[in-house]
């Protein structure tokens, strides 16, 4: 059958705002703190937190000043600790950055403008806590205590990598800080976390299970996978999308229609947030309230944390090639660590010179860990893991297969 | 001791399991309070409560997704998919998490799921609750790969799987659940008074990665698994040719040494499964079988296989080994 046209339009293909060569002009935030009140965690329905998913929980102020509901009143202590962490974690990347340059780790990501996403939260809830977190979420590790000297170790592949040359660089497992194992496949760690945390539930326990998926991954199905089982058993987990804008070169309009992701979660029947993700203060006090709800059982959080990836997807990428090279500095979100630093100048509780003090500081921190991690080898000189340990826990107890492909390959 | 289907047996396993340890929960898509749609579950909501058996959302990824959670967090779930056929959606979860956790996490994380599938066709079930799907796990390292074919094996192995701290794909012949199938379409039997139905209450083992010599012979080994390995039996019959018949059980890790020793002894193999021929499990058994036999095989291997096209609705009779295509096999090994 012939058929007819009716139009020369052809398949609607979205793009980016931007592309390399344009100029990144966006308009300001029309949220402020104080925009939104905050409901009772315990109590309040997914319909309470309609103007939370459309809006923006924001605590601090274009003048660096805190304020609105959403202020977490956290002390000056705990925010010069954040800030702490953030400058550790960038300064920590650039170090591994450059040493992937030079051959030393056979690929690096680093979190690069969304720093405050993995540290706020995880100092938001208790060490009993799991953390799913996909590669961006590094810096939780150091929330949770983690040597220094062990994660380089990780990165270079060394003979003292914790998981043994096995994963690419920044693929951690920390089981002590009851941090998972990273995995590449973008999204699995979604659907799993809720299960840690029927898995919870199911034993009585007093923990809850925070995870984190990127912007493009919410098009996988592991997404909805994760908010239907997280709905259905009203799972204590806190599911936040970090929608930092770009996956590799897809921008999120790619991996959504309209132009939100938080709202997504009501109608799932989930309390849904968008929240400020440069934005300590906003991001500490929105996972804190998604603990107290998910711990008082009445279920899961969604939350859309709004950043930016200002850096390279990893060092395979060279985002030059698709947006324009200074939109990160137009993006009106800012830098979470010039903002929290601002905010404790403005407090009269930090100063310039503290600030280059502390940089000095880790930043020497840094090159020692380095230092002392290199010292048992790196990818590209060795020493390795044995070849052994291409076979072993594969399975608990290693079958008949296994050992003597094993010892095929270390030559007995 | 009480005579059981196979239904009932993996029903008393499941209940043994639950019954001695806390960690063990079962769930999926009819599990609960319906008890399964192939009844597999009946009663074990009732008898250990909704928190431990229950329904599931209809979302083999989710299930799949949930059970590694579970299992990293220190439960034990068995996982109900309801036919081998539509596990695909679970399959990155299978392959890239629950088989890669404790290797890619330096052993610090292990997620021991074992996830039951009913498989195989017999059923008039078409393309999509026919298939049998065991090589696409064979071919994952860190998965362990099971098929029960009896009453009494279907416990036993059940019962190991579960203990098991890898996680396990335990494949059901669903064509045999309620009766041993002899390759008769029409002839429909039950398991009453059959040696291998005769299934303890109490909880017992059937080790993973051990063979079972169902039937003994000196002049071809014949090897199968699921619903093949009665097929098989009655083809050895109408063959007339003495036949060692090696049911299979686990698949990963297989019992090398049971079907090697067999075939240097007979000189002939034969390998059957429902699954199509190409890169079927039956094609690295002959492999491994020509590496360790070469010099005692006296003909070449035979495979007796599902083709290699989707699966047939009204002609599956033409496409599963039957007893006659099998025991051309057998003679064809007997010649020269």
């Amino acid at each position: 059958m012939a058929r007819k046209k009716k139009s020369d339009k052809t398949l609607n293909v979205p793009t980016a705002p931007f592309r390399a060569g344009d100029e990144a002009t966006f308009e300001s935030w029309p949220w402020k703190p104080g925009d939104l009140g905050r409901p009772d965690p315990k109590k309040c329905s997914a319909d309470d937190t309609i103007k939370h998913a459309h809006g923006l929980v924001r605590v601090l102020g274009d003048d660096n000043k805190a304020s609105g509901d959403w202020n977490p009143e956290l002390n000056a202590d705990e925010l010069r600790q954040g800030l702490e962490h953030m400058v550790r974690l960038r300064i920590f990347d650039d170090r591994m950055m450059k040493m992937q340059r030079t051959g030393k780790l056979s690929f690096y990501m680093r979190s690069f403008g969304e720093e405050c996403v993995a540290i706020a939260q995880t100092m938001a809830l208790e060490t009993q806590d799991w953390i799913f977190p996909t590669y961006r979420q590094p810096g939780a590790q150091f929330v949770r205590g983690r040597d220094m000297v062990s994660m380089i170790c990780h990165c270079l592949s060394n003979a003292e990598d914790n998981v043994k040359g096995r994963q690419m660089p920044v693929h951690y497992t920390y089981k002590e800080g009851r941090f998972i194992s990273v995995s590449s496949p973008v999204g699995t760690q979604f659907s799993q976390a809720v299960g840690v945390a029927m898995a919870s539930q199911y034993k009585g326990l007093d923990e809850v299970t925070i995870t984190w998926i990127g912007d493009g991954a919410t098009a996988e199905g592991d997404y909805h996978y994760a908010l239907n089982f997280a709905s259905v058993y009203n799972a204590p987990v806190i599911l936040n999308v970090v929608n930092n804008q770009w996956a590799i070169s897809t921008h999120a309009n790619f991996a959504r229609g309209g132009n939100e992701f938080a709202s997504r979660g009501l109608p799932y029947g989930l309390a849904s947030i968008r929240v400020d993700g440069n934005d300590f203060l906003a991001l500490y006090a929105v996972t804190q309230w998604a603990r107290e709800r998910a711990a008082s059982g009445a279920g899961a959080t969604h939350i859309e944390v709004l950043t930016y990836r200002a850096g390279a997807h990893s060092s395979s990428d060279d985002p030059s090639r698709y947006r324009p090279g200074d939109e990160y500095a137009q993006w009106p979100g800012g830098d979470p660590i010039d903002r929290l630093r601002d905010h404790l100048i403005a407090i009269g509780e930090w100063s310039r010179g503290q600030q280059t003090e502390l940089e000095k500081r880790i930043d020497a921190e840094v090159m020692d860990a380095y230092k002392e991690a290199v010292k048992f080898g790196d990818l590209a000189n060795g020493p390795h893991q044995e070849v052994e340990t291409i076979f072993t826990e594969v399975y608990e107890e290693m079958p008949w297969h296994l050992k003597e492909q094993r010892d095929e390959a270390v030559g007995e | 001791m009480p005579n059981m289907n196979i239904i009932q047996s993996l029903n008393s396993a499941l209940d043994n399991m639950l019954e001695r340890d806390e960690d063990v929960i079962v769930y999926g898509q009819d599990v609960g309070y319906f008890g399964g749609v192939f009844r597999t579950t009946d009663g074990l909501q009732e008898k250990h409560g909704a928190h431990r058996v229950f329904d599931s959302p209809l979302s083999e990824g989710g299930i799949m997704a949930t059970a590694f959670g579970m299992g990293i967090n220190g439960l034990r779930p068995v996982v109900e998919i309801q036919f081998a056929d539509y596990i695909f959606p679970g399959y990155d979860q299978i392959v890239n998490e629950l088989a890669k956790v404790r290797h890619r996490s330096g052993g610090q994380y292990w997620a021991p799921v074992t996830v039951r599938t009913p498989a195989g066709g017999g059923i008039r079930g078409g393309h999509h609750h026919s298939q049998s799907p065991e090589s696409q796990f064979t071919h994952t390292p860190g998965l362990k790969v099971a098929y029960c074919s009896t009453p009494f094996n279907a416990k036993g192995l059940l019962i190991s799987a579960i203990e098991c701290n890898d996680p396990i794909i335990f494949f059901e012949p669903k064509r045999c659940y309620r009766g041993p199938f002899y390759g008769d379409p029409h002839n429909v039997l039950t398991w009453e008074g059959h040696p291998e139905a005769e299934v303890p209450e109490s909880h017992y083992s059937i080790p993973l990665g051990e063979a079972r010599l169902a039937m003994e012979g000196g002049a071809c080994t014949v090897i199968a698994w699921g619903a093949m390995v009665h097929v098989c039996e009655q083809a050895i019959r109408d063959s007339g040719v003495s036949c060692d018949l090696i049911d299979l059980q686990t698949l990963v890790p297989w019992d090398r040494d049971t079907v090697v020793n067999s075939v240097a002894k007979t000189g002939r193999c034969v390998i059957v499964h429902e699954a199509p021929k190409t890169s079927g499990f039956g094609a690295e058994m002959a492999a491994s079988v020509q590496e360790r036999c070469f010099y005692h095989l006296e003909n070449p291997i035979q495979r007796v296989t599902g083709w290699d096209t989707p699966f047939p609705h009204s002609t599956e009779w033409d496409y599963m080994p039957g007893p006659a295509r099998i025991a051309a096999a057998i003679q064809r090994t007997q010649e020269g």
